[in-house]
């Protein structure tokens, strides 16, 4: 029998799901609101060198590394058994095209942290 | 040959019949709105590594009222789905035992709850005040 590579969608799906549980709710509370509108966060607290020091730092490239990619990767699962909800029938083409964009998005997401610097 | 009318139950707008489908629909939607900020971020990523005036230039976008309404909707979709991750965690989690008896669900979803209290005041402070 051919073995299923849903287990790793699904680990990935599932630590995406925890990490998104944990952190995701108050990472766009500070940076899509709070942080945009100058309330409760100082224009100083996403200051370009202070975020640069950040990604320059080895568990600063891994959290944010961490995040992006498992976020993509727990969305895509849901987007993708998502199709059926919505009357879409998808097909091996979507299922490459789901998982495929969370592969790319964390082979860039790799790459500028590399460029970014050490 | 007759064509054959068989009925077939029309699924147009299924999930708008029953309150408990719409809450899986917001759930599931969630991811939507998840996946679109992963992308920002991204973006912001890319930004950060061009210099200072393209990192304030994506700081800048983001005060645009429309990204401001995209991450309230964010927020609240993606706040739903932390509660119901949570609140089925004891269903999907692995058997979690203490003395040999399982851990009562209250435990497992209300641990859960504190944890994401626990790191969303961590990470405030940090990006605060450290």
């Amino acid at each position: 029998m051919k073995r299923s590579h849903e287990p790793i969608f699904w680990s990935l799906f599932g630590a995406g799901g925890v990490l998104s549980a944990l952190v995701a709710p108050i990472l766009i509370f500070i940076t899509g609101i709070i942080a945009p509108i100058g309330l409760w966060m100082p224009e100083e607290a996403l200051a370009y060198s202070r975020v640069l020091g950040f990604a320059h730092h080895w568990i600063g490239k891994l959290l944010v590394l961490a995040v992006i990619s498992l976020f993509l990767f727990h969305a895509v699962h849901r987007i993708y058994h998502g199709l059926h909800d919505i009357g879409v029938h998808a097909g091996t083409g979507a299922m490459v095209a789901a998982y495929g964009s969370a592969v790319l998005g964390t082979a860039i997401a790799a790459w500028l942290l590399f460029t970014v610097g050490f | 040959m007759a064509s054959v009318k068989t009925y077939v139950r029309p699924m147009q707008g299924w999930w708008r019949r029953n309150p408990y489908f719409v809450r899986y629909m917001i759930r599931e939607g969630s991811s939507v709105f998840l996946a679109i900020y992963a992308v920002i971020l991204l973006v912001g990523l890319f930004r950060l590594t061009q210099g200072e005036a393209a990192w304030e230039a994506w700081r800048a976008a983001l005060t645009n009222p429309i990204s401001l309404i995209f991450h309230w909707l964010a927020l609240a979709t993606v706040g739903y789905h932390a509660y119901t991750w949570w609140k089925v965690a004891p269903k999907t989690a692995p058997d979690l035992r203490l003395g040999g008896k399982p851990l009562p669900e209250m435990v497992i979803t209300g641990g859960g709850f504190l944890a994401t209290l626990g790191a969303s005041a961590l990470i405030y402070v940090i990006v605060r005040w450290m």
